[in-house]
């Protein structure tokens, strides 16, 4: 069980973390039911607080605080500028008033959720939805999830999996949560990028790095791409889109080279044709859907761990 | 500290709460049970095997009470244990719960939610090991193994060999 | 007149002193008994006041972090007797206007030298120079120039402006960071920006900057100085100019002594500082590059900032800490208790040094008769705990708070006069500007 709060993959051990992996599993087998609603959390309100855009991620926590009966209340600060504004602190402080019991925090500041957990300025649960270039720790779950279904379905672990992440990996939240859990859980992972996109240091992590994408694409039971923004394409991080996505897509000839039982995943929103092409997103290999309907249960799960019970400390 | 049932009785009671169990349906063909965990699971796995012996298959399944709790603001969480339905499901079917304490009756009404999740069965009805007293709730056992007169400061500790080594049940002041 | 007594200086000897008139009068051995009439250093460490060339004290224009009078007060408790303050306030400090307000605002403030720094290029835009010349001849003499806070990136404005300086033998502190190399950057760039996400801000930024600047200064022979160096890098390119006989000097911050970047890791804008914080690697250079002397001196790039400028996220924070009143206790802390240098090492490297590259004739002198009275007492057995609501700066953004430091400043004399005694600063000036 966790608690407190979910900021980075780094909070997780195995054991917990296989253990929200076990909780989601049960959780999506009852909204698989009939009734997609659980009382468990009538009662408690959880803000999504989104300083960036991204409705995906929303709706997923939207879903899924709702299915467990919690109140939700979406604070879209996006346009209302950080720094211009309101301060970050000023809108916790605000949320502490209203009474909110969870925070799912999205920011395009790295660190935005720890430090909305370190400071005194709101009591409630801290949920790190993707910060800045850091951290998305439930994408990394529900990728942990989606695996363990396709591979590793009757195993304890990932042990043995063999993972690539291809794509943008300095700028990427994804890939970096991915990192840190894929491998707590036993995965071997390969970032496979252009230097323009590893970060400086990466040699640290416990990862293989490749800059070849044919090299690697026979070898591996996963393949993870990642959504090249469209604004890296203005600043030399690679010379243009059709070069990218010729070295570092996955296209049909690469989607080929693939073992027969290899997954294909994407955190999206893809950029078909850039990234991955469309044949590929589609083909059965794809586990893409997988990933979003899993998003639902595995933060149905980490809402549950989080404010299933008494806060610390209030427990009779 | 006393012993309130030993393993023998356990065992009788088990067979009783069976042969009640065939007697009031009138046979296996509409039968399934769910034990609510962890030793309500195995003592309905034990009912199970004895009227598998004696009747027939009859379809077993585990039923996690955990989400459909209403003290879960009061303790800290728990993890969520794994439901099984009995082979065949529950829709339509002659539904029996089986637990090991009969207390305040919470248990049971998130179990009766908790079955509301999965399907609309026929009928539900209970079956304990040992019904206490102090209801807390208009519920009632169908089938009992042992009433037991308690006080509200006493605790009932139901041990299984599958979990605790031996069978026996005794009362804790 | 003002007499002291039984003061250690830093070769050893013991000694009674006299003052008057804003120079030291008398110096005698001491006989191990305190005098009548005279404060009495009980083997206290008297050393000539501590020169900083990198203060910013803020005003004009960010009144509410800092002002002359709190950024003085803040340098009299850190044993400080001449600050050089920056050319970043708003408006900038780019014409003799500007530095002549701030020299006499000094003057009313009445504690410390407050000489002013001038813009080397308006509005620190790096675009056009200055008016150096005014401000050289205003009643300022204005003598060091930076844009600190921005690099003078273009090549050909930081040759023209090395040139330029040499009409009054001034010299131009560069704050090196390649502006490419660092854009959106937070932090250093390595494994722990890595590991949280921060965007880098690469050594080579900073040393791509100096080597380039220690070419031109060879080139047209003029002088160079590097303020706040903070990799191993740039300390290996300082060696290996003066080794070539470049009239090149570096400084080095408190801070950039003693803090790594793993501190970043909680993203509390507190350890958020231009440059960054880098690793223990260059730290333990920056340190050896300091006993060496190729780094020439300590200056505290002081930077008080309001609280809610670092009450915030990393990215939304301030770059910048105080420094002044920690400044020597840390020095003392990493080189001193470290045995890298001794205390007559110190005091060339915070006030004889500082003094000589910017021209303070008044300040960082020997101790004798006849040599100028800007000299402060230190407790070298005592230690003191930070404590950020106690500090005299109006702002509180110390990333020491709570850590206990060696050395306590107890007594500040300053042309002669005293303007801390035991600790409590004494008010001379005339301003009430705090």
């Amino acid at each position: 069980m966790i608690s407190g709060h979910l900021l980075s993959a780094e909070d997780l051990t195995k054991e917990s973390a296989l253990g929200l992996l076990a909780t989601a599993k049960e959780l999506a087998a009852i909204t698989d039911g009939p009734n997609k609603k659980l009382p468990t959390l009538r009662g408690k309100s959880i803000v999504n607080l989104f300083f960036e855009d991204s409705t995906r991620t929303r709706i997923s926590f939207e879903s899924a605080a709702k299915r467990l009966s919690a109140d939700v209340i979406n604070f879209s600060a996006k346009g209302s500028s950080v720094s211009k504004g309101e301060s970050l602190k000023d809108t916790a402080q605000t949320l502490q008033a209203i009474g909110a019991d969870a925070v799912v925090i999205r920011h395009s500041a790295s660190g935005a959720a720890k430090r909305l957990a370190d400071t005194h300025w709101i009591q409630a649960a801290v949920i790190n939805a993707g910060d800045g270039t850091h951290e998305h720790p439930t994408q990394a779950l529900l990728d942990a999830f989606t695996i363990k279904q396709h591979l590793r379905s009757s195993e304890n672990d990932l042990t043995g999996v063999r993972i690539l992440i291809v794509g943008d990996i300095l700028h990427s939240r994804v890939a970096r949560s991915n990192v840190i859990l894929l491998t707590k859980l036993g995965a071997t992972v390969t970032l496979v990028a252009p230097p323009t996109l590893l970060p400086v240091g990466v040699s640290n992590w416990p990862v293989e790095i490749s800059y070849d994408f044919d090299k690697e694409i026979a070898n591996c039971d996963v393949v993870m791409m990642l959504r090249i923004q469209l604004e890296r394409m203005n600043d030399s991080f690679f010379p243009s889109a059709q070069e990218y996505s010729k070295r570092y897509g996955l296209n049909s000839s690469r989607l080929r080279k693939l073992s027969k039982s290899a997954i294909v995943m994407h955190p999206g929103p893809m950029n078909r044709g850039l990234e991955i092409s469309a044949e590929s997103a589609d083909d059965l290999k794809s586990v893409i859907i997988d990933q979003v309907k899993n998003g639902v249960a595995i933060r149905m799960a980490v809402l549950y761990e989080l404010l299933g019970g008494a806060p610390i400390g209030a427990q009779r | 500290m006393g012993v309130l049932l030993s393993g023998s009785d356990i065992d009788r009671a088990i067979k009783r709460i069976s042969h009640e169990i065939i007697e009031h349906n009138q046979g296996i063909s509409n039968l399934v049970l769910m034990g609510i965990p962890t030793r309500g699971a195995y003592l309905a796995e034990r009912i199970c095997n004895f009227i598998t012996e004696i009747e027939g298959s009859v379809g077993c399944g585990v039923l996690d009470i955990t989400l459909h709790r209403d003290d879960l603001r009061l303790r800290p969480p728990k993890p969520i244990l794994p439901t099984k339905l009995p082979q065949g499901g529950i829709e339509g079917k002659d539904l029996v719960l089986v637990d090991d304490v009969l207390f305040s009756g919470r248990t049971i009404r998130a179990a009766l939610d908790a079955i509301g999740e999965l399907g609309r069965p026929k009928s539900v009805q209970l079956a304990v090991l040992v019904d206490r007293g102090h209801r807390e709730l208009p519920i009632r056992a169908d089938f009992v193994g042992k009433n037991i007169p308690t006080s509200i400061s006493e605790s009932v500790k139901v041990n299984l060999k599958e979990l605790d080594g031996e069978d026996l049940v005794e009362l804790l002041k | 007149m003002i007499k002291i007594s039984r003061a250690k200086l830093t070769d050893g000897r013991v000694v009674d002193i006299d003052i008057e008139n804003k120079v030291i009068t008398k110096l005698q051995t001491s006989t191990g008994k305190p005098t009548a009439d005279a404060i009495d250093a009980g083997s206290k460490l008297l050393l000539p006041g501590l020169v900083d060339l990198h203060t910013h004290l803020r005003e004009p224009g960010r009144e509410d972090s800092e002002t002359i009078l709190t950024g003085s007060k803040a340098a009299v408790a850190g044993g400080f007797t001449a600050v050089s303050a920056m050319a970043n306030t708003n408006p900038v400090a780019d014409n003799a206007g500007v530095v002549e307000q701030i020299y006499r605002l000094g003057k009313e403030a009445g504690l410390i030298d407050v000489q002013p720094i001038g813009a080397v290029t308006q509005g620190l835009n790096g675009e056009k120079l200055s008016e150096m010349g005014a401000m050289a001849d205003s009643i300022a003499k204005v003598r060091i120039f930076s844009d600190d806070g921005e690099c003078v990136s273009d090549p050909l404005i930081m040759r023209r402006a090395l040139e330029y300086v040499k009409i009054f033998n001034g010299i131009i502190a560069q704050h090196a960071q390649e502006p490419r190399l660092t854009v959106n950057a937070q932090m250093n760039e390595g494994i722990v920006s890595a590991r949280i996400g921060l965007p880098g801000w690469p050594a080579v930024a900073e040393e791509a900057i100096i080597a380039r600047d220690i070419l031109l200064a060879e080139h047209v022979q003029s002088r160079l100085h590097i303020c706040h160096l903070t990799t191993a890098g740039g300390v290996e390119l300082i060696r290996w100019a003066k080794a070539r006989g470049i009239q090149v000097t570096a400084e080095v911050t408190p801070h950039h002594l003693l803090l790594t970047d793993d501190l970043v890791e909680n993203y509390d804008p507190i350890f958020k500082v231009n440059p960054p914080l880098r690793t223990q690697k260059d730290v333990m250079a920056l340190r050896e590059g300091l006993a060496e002397g190729v780094i020439d001196i300590v200056a505290t790039d002081h930077a008080p900032h309001p609280a809610e400028d670092k009450d915030c996220e990393f990215h939304a924070g301030a770059c910048g800490m105080l420094g002044l009143e920690t400044a020597l206790s840390i020095v003392v802390k990493t080189m001193v208790q470290s045995n890298l240098m001794s205390w007559a090492d110190l005091v060339n490297r915070m006030s004889i040094t500082p003094a000589k590259i910017a021209g303070y004739k008044s300040q960082g002198q020997d101790i004798a008769i006849g040599m100028p009275a800007n000299l402060i007492l230190i407790d070298q057995e005592k230690s003191w705990k930070v404590d950020k609501n106690l500090m005299k700066s109006k702002s509180k953004n110390t990333p020491f708070h709570g850590t206990e430091l060696p050395a306590v400043v107890t007594d500040v004399f300053h042309e002669g006069e005293q303007v801390m005694k035991n600790g409590e600063i004494l008010d001379k000036g005339t301003s009430q500007n705090e």
